[in-house]
C-alpha cells in the first residue's frame, strides 16, 4: 500500500520512540499537520515561537536522554530554530528538527517562505538533509535519529519540499542504517586505559575533570564509583554538574570562570588531570598557557576533534566515558588490587580540603535578599530533587554555584552558546518528559523576556513549570563586567520599563508571586511550588551582587578575584 | 608552515563541497588549492586540498574532515610517498623576438603550445607545484596575460616490492 510522505515522516517518528513534537504550523507543512491530527500517539505541542519548539525539545532530551523532535515551517520557521539548533550542536544534544520547504520546483526561486535553511544550518548542524525523493524519506530519517543519537550526539535537520510531503510511495522500514562514511568509535584502546591507570598509580596529586560527556553517555554511577575507589577529587565543567554528587567531600566544585578556589587551585597545583568528556573550553582554562601547569593530561572524549584542540595532552583516549570509566576499574582491580589510594592520596586531600574550608563559596548578607539566597532555598525546599533549567547570565553561575546537584540530568543550561532565552521553553520539554517531577526555571528579569511567550504553552498544556526570576532590575552579568572590566561605566544594562512579572503571569492564566521581603522568601516560594499551575515568581533581589569568584579573560585559574 | 597534501574521499552529493569548504573558512584554515571530481568508487569523490600549516593545525584539519558525516576517508601524503601533479594555462605575450626564446623556455619544461595568435601564445604545463611555479617565473619577463591552474592532484605510490 503506497502512503503520503507526512504519513511516512510520522511513521517513522513513531517507530524512533517520538512521542512528543513539538511545533508550530505554516503553509510549507499543513499536509503534515492534516496528518498528525489524525495520529494521537505522537503529542504535538504547540509553541509560540519555532525558537521555543526548539528549546523545548532540547529540555526533554537533557532531561529524558531520548531525542528531541521539533516540526517547523518554512522560511522564517525554519530561521527562528537556527539559535535553537546552534545551542544544541554546542552542547551536543540530540534533537532531529524537520522544517517545511517550498515545493522542489520552486526552489531556488526565491519563492514565498523560501530559505535555504540547509546552507544556513550546515555549520551548526551535526549533518543535515533536503529529501528530494519520497522514497528515500524513511532512509533519511533513520540516519537523522542515528545521527543525532550516535556518537557526539548532536541536532539534526531533514528540509521537506511540500510536494514530497505529498508525493506518495511503498513504505519501507530500513533494517540497516547502511553508513560508510560515519563509524564513531566507543569502544577505548585498552592500552590507552592502561596508560591513564599507570599514569594515576604515578601522580601524587591527581583530579578529575569532568563534563556533559559523562552526562550524555550515562557514566555518573561509573564515575563516582572510580573516583571514590581511588579518592581522587573531582571538578566538573558547567555541563557536567550532576554525574558526581555535590554533597561527597571530594566534590571540588566547578571549575573556571566562576569555579570554586577549590576547584581552580587543585587543577594549577595537580601533578595529574583526568579530564572525562570535557573539551577545555575557554571559560574551563582560563589562559590556557597557565592552565594546570605542572600536570600531565589524561583527555577521554569520543569526539577526537575535541583531543589536543585547546590543550597539548599527554595520554589521549577516545572512546565512550562510560566505557572508558570502566575500563579503567577493571584494570585498577585486576592489576593494582593492593594499592593503597586512600594513604597515597592523603596529603593532597589534605590540601584540597584546606582550599574548601579555607574559601568556600560566600556571600554577605546585608538586609535585602540575596540571589544566592533564593537558590539555596530553592535547593532546600526541593530537597535538592528538582530538575532545574536556566536562562543565562548572573543567576545560571548562582545555580550552578549554590544548588548542589546530585544527579545527571537535572541541571538543563546553555552551557557552549550560552543563549538567553533557552531556559524556560527547555523546562517546558523536561516536564514534558516527565510529568510528575518538579521542574524549575532559574532566570533573570533580562532573559526571561527573550521567550517569555512560552507561558501560553505551559499554561494550554496545564505545566507546572515554576519560574523563579532573580529580578536585579538590569543585565546583571554585562553590568558586572562593565564594572569590573569596563570602569564602571554601565551602558546599556539598565532594564527600564519592566513589566510586571505577576501581572503578566496572571495575563497569561498562569500564576504570579511576588517575593520583596526576605522573610517571605521561603513560604511564598514553597507556596509556588506546591501549586498544579505554572506560575512566576518575581523576587526582588539585591541590584549590586556579583559572581564570586571570577577569573577575568586571560588570567590563568589561580588569579581568582574572590570578591 | 609547512604545506600540505590531503586527499579526501567524500560521498558524491549536493552540498559536500559547501561542507568541507565551510569547514576551513569557519574554522580559520586555509585552502590553498582544492580540486575534485567523481572517482570509481560508487557514488563518492575524491578532493585533493593543499594547505599551509604547522602540525597541530593539520592534525585538527584532518581530524575536523573526518567528522563531517559525508566524509568517507582522509589522507595526508605528508610522510607517504606520493606522486603529485598539477595542470595550468598560461597565457603569455609573445611578439616578435620573444616568440623563439618563449618556445625554447616551453621544450625545456616539456610545455606545450595549445594556441596562438598574432601576439599571445598559450600555454600548457603539467608538473608538481614547484615546476609551475618556476615556468610562472620565467614566463613572467615576457608579461602573463592570465593564468588558470587546476590545483594539484595526488596519488600514494604503490608499495614497492624488495
Amino acid at each position: 500500500m503506497e502512503h503520503t510522505g507526512a504519513w511516512i515522516l510520522l511513521e517513522t517518528l513513531k517507530r524512533e520512540g517520538v512521542d512528543v513534537l513539538f511545533g508550530y504550523p505554516g503553509g510549507a507543512v499543513l499536509d503534515i499537520y492534516d496528518e498528525l491530527s489524525r495520529h494521537p500517539e505522537i503529542r504535538h505541542v504547540l509553541v509560540r515561537h519555532e525558537q521555543g519548539a526548539v528549546h523545548a525539545a532540547d529540555g526533554y532530551a537533557r532531561a529524558s536522554g531520548k531525542a528531541g523532535a521539533c516540526l517547523v515551517t518554512s522560511g522564517p520557521g525554519a530561521t527562528n530554530t537556527v539559535t535553537g539548533i546552534a545551542t544544541a550542536y554546542c552542547d551536543s544534544i540530540p534533537l532531529v528538527v524537520v522544517t517545511g520547504q517550498v515545493p522542489t520546483a520552486l526552489i531556488g526561486n526565491d519563492a514565498f517562505q523560501e530559505v535555504d535553511i540547509v546552507g544556513i544550518t550546515r555549520p551548526c548542524t551535526k549533518h543535515n538533509f533536503l529529501v528530494k525523493d519520497v522514497s528515500k524519506l524513511a532512509t533519511i530519517m533513520r540516519r537523522a535519529f542515528y545521527l543525532a543519537r550516535s556518537g557526539r550526539p548532536g541536532p539534526v535537520l531533514v528540509d521537506l519540499p511540500k510536494d514530497i510531503v505529498q508525493a506518495k510511495t511503498e513504505f519501507v522500514w530500513p533494517e540497516e542504517i547502511g553508513m560508510r562514511s560515519y563509524n564513531p568509535t566507543y569502544k577505548p584502546h585498552i592500552n590507552q586505559l592502561r596508560r591513564t591507570v599507570e599514569e594515576l598509580v604515578r601522580a601524587r596529586r591527581p583530579v578529575f575533570l569532568t563534563g556533559g560527556g559523562v552526562v550524555m553517555s550515562n557514566a555518573a554511577s561509573e564515575l563516582t564509583n572510580l573516583a571514590r575507589r581511588l579518592q581522587v577529587p573531582v571538578t566538573s565543567s558547567l555541563m557536567g554538574l550532576g554525574s558526581f554528587p555535590a554533597t561527597d567531600p571530594l566534590w571540588l566544585g566547578m571549575v573556571g570562570m566562576h569555579g570554586t578556589y577549590a576547584a581552580n587551585m587543585s587543577i594549577n597545583h595537580a601533578d595529574l588531570l583526568v579530564c572525562v568528556g570535557a573539551r577545555f573550553d575557554d571559560r574551563v582554562t582560563g589562559r590556557i598557557s597557565a592552565f594546570a601547569p605542572g600536570a600531565r593530561i589524561v583527555h577521554i572524549d569520543i569526539d577526537p576533534t575535541s583531543i589536543r584542540k585547546n590543550v597539548q595532552v599527554d595520554v589521549p583516549v577516545v572512546g565512550d566515558c562510560r566505557l572508558s570509566l570502566q575500563g579503567m576499574r577493571e584494570i585498577c582491580d585486576a592489576k593494582f588490587a593492593g594499592e593503597d589510594w586512600a594513604a597515597k592520596h592523603a596529603g593532597w586531600l589534605a590540601s584540597v580540603q584546606n582550599w574548601k574550608s579555607g574559601k568556600p563559596l560566600a556571600y554577605q548578607k546585608n538586609g535585602g535578599i540575596k540571589p544566592q539566597q533564593v537558590v539555596e532555598a530553592l535547593f532546600e525546599l526541593t530537597g535538592g530533587e528538582a530538575i532545574v533549567a536556566t536562562e543565562v547570565g548572573q543567576h545560571q553561575m548562582w545555580t550552578a554555584q549554590f544548588y548542589a546537584f546530585t544527579r545527571p540530568r537535572t541541571l538543563l543550561t546553555s552551557g557552549g552558546l550560552g543563549t538567553m532565552g533557552f531556559g524556560f521553553p527547555a523546562a517546558i520539554g523536561a516536564q514534558l518528559a516527565f510529568p510528575d517531577k518538579k521542574v524549575v526555571v532559574v532566570a533573570g528579569d533580562g532573559s526571561i523576556q527573550m521567550n517569555i511567550q512560552e507561558l501560553a504553552t505551559a499554561v494550554a498544556n496545564r505545566l507546572p513549570v515554576k519560574v523563579v526570576i532573580l529580578n536585579n532590575r538590569c543585565f546583571g552579568m554585562v553590568r558586572q563586567w562593565q564594572e569590573l572590566f569596563y570602569h564602571n561605566n554601565c551602558f546599556a544594562t539598565n532594564m527600564e520599563a519592566q513589566p510586571d512579572f505577576v501581572k503578566l503571569a496572571e495575563a497569561y492564566g498562569a500564576e504570579g508571586y511576588r517575593i520583596s521581603r526576605e522573610e517571605d522568601l521561603c513560604p511564598v516560594l514553597q507556596k509556588a511550588l506546591a501549586s498544579p499551575a505554572t506560575a512566576f515568581v518575581d523576587v526582588m533581589v539585591e541590584r549590586e551582587e556579583n559572581v564570586a569568584p571570577i577569573v577575568p579573560t586571560g588570567a590563568a585559574l589561580d588569579e581568582m578575584l574572590l570578591v | 608552515m609547512q604545506r600540505h597534501v590531503l586527499s579526501v574521499l567524500v560521498e558524491n552529493e549536493p552540498g559536500v563541497l559547501s561542507r568541507v569548504v565551510g569547514l576551513f573558512s569557519g574554522r580559520g584554515f586555509n585552502i590553498h588549492s582544492l580540486n575534485v571530481a567523481p572517482v570509481l568508487e560508487d557514488g563518492a569523490s575524491r578532493m585533493t586540498i593543499t594547505t599551509y600549516g604547522d602540525s597541530f593545525i593539520v592534525e585538527q584539519i584532518m581530524k575536523q574532515l573526518h567528522k563531517i558525516v559525508s566524509v568517507i576517508k582522509v589522507a595526508d601524503f605528508e610522510d607517504t610517498p606520493a606522486v603529485e601533479r598539477e595542470m595550468m594555462f598560461v597565457k603569455v605575450q609573445a611578439e616578435g623576438q620573444a616568440r623563439g626564446e618563449i618556445l625554447r623556455t616551453v621544450e625545456i619544461f616539456r610545455c606545450k603550445v595549445v594556441d596562438v595568435s598574432s601576439s599571445e601564445m598559450i600555454i600548457e604545463a603539467t608538473g608538481d607545484h614547484c615546476k609551475l611555479e618556476a615556468i610562472i617565473g620565467l614566463l613572467q619577463r615576457f608579461g602573463i596575460k592570465e593564468v588558470a591552474r587546476t590545483g594539484s592532484v595526488a596519488m600514494r605510490r604503490s608499495r614497492k616490492t624488495e
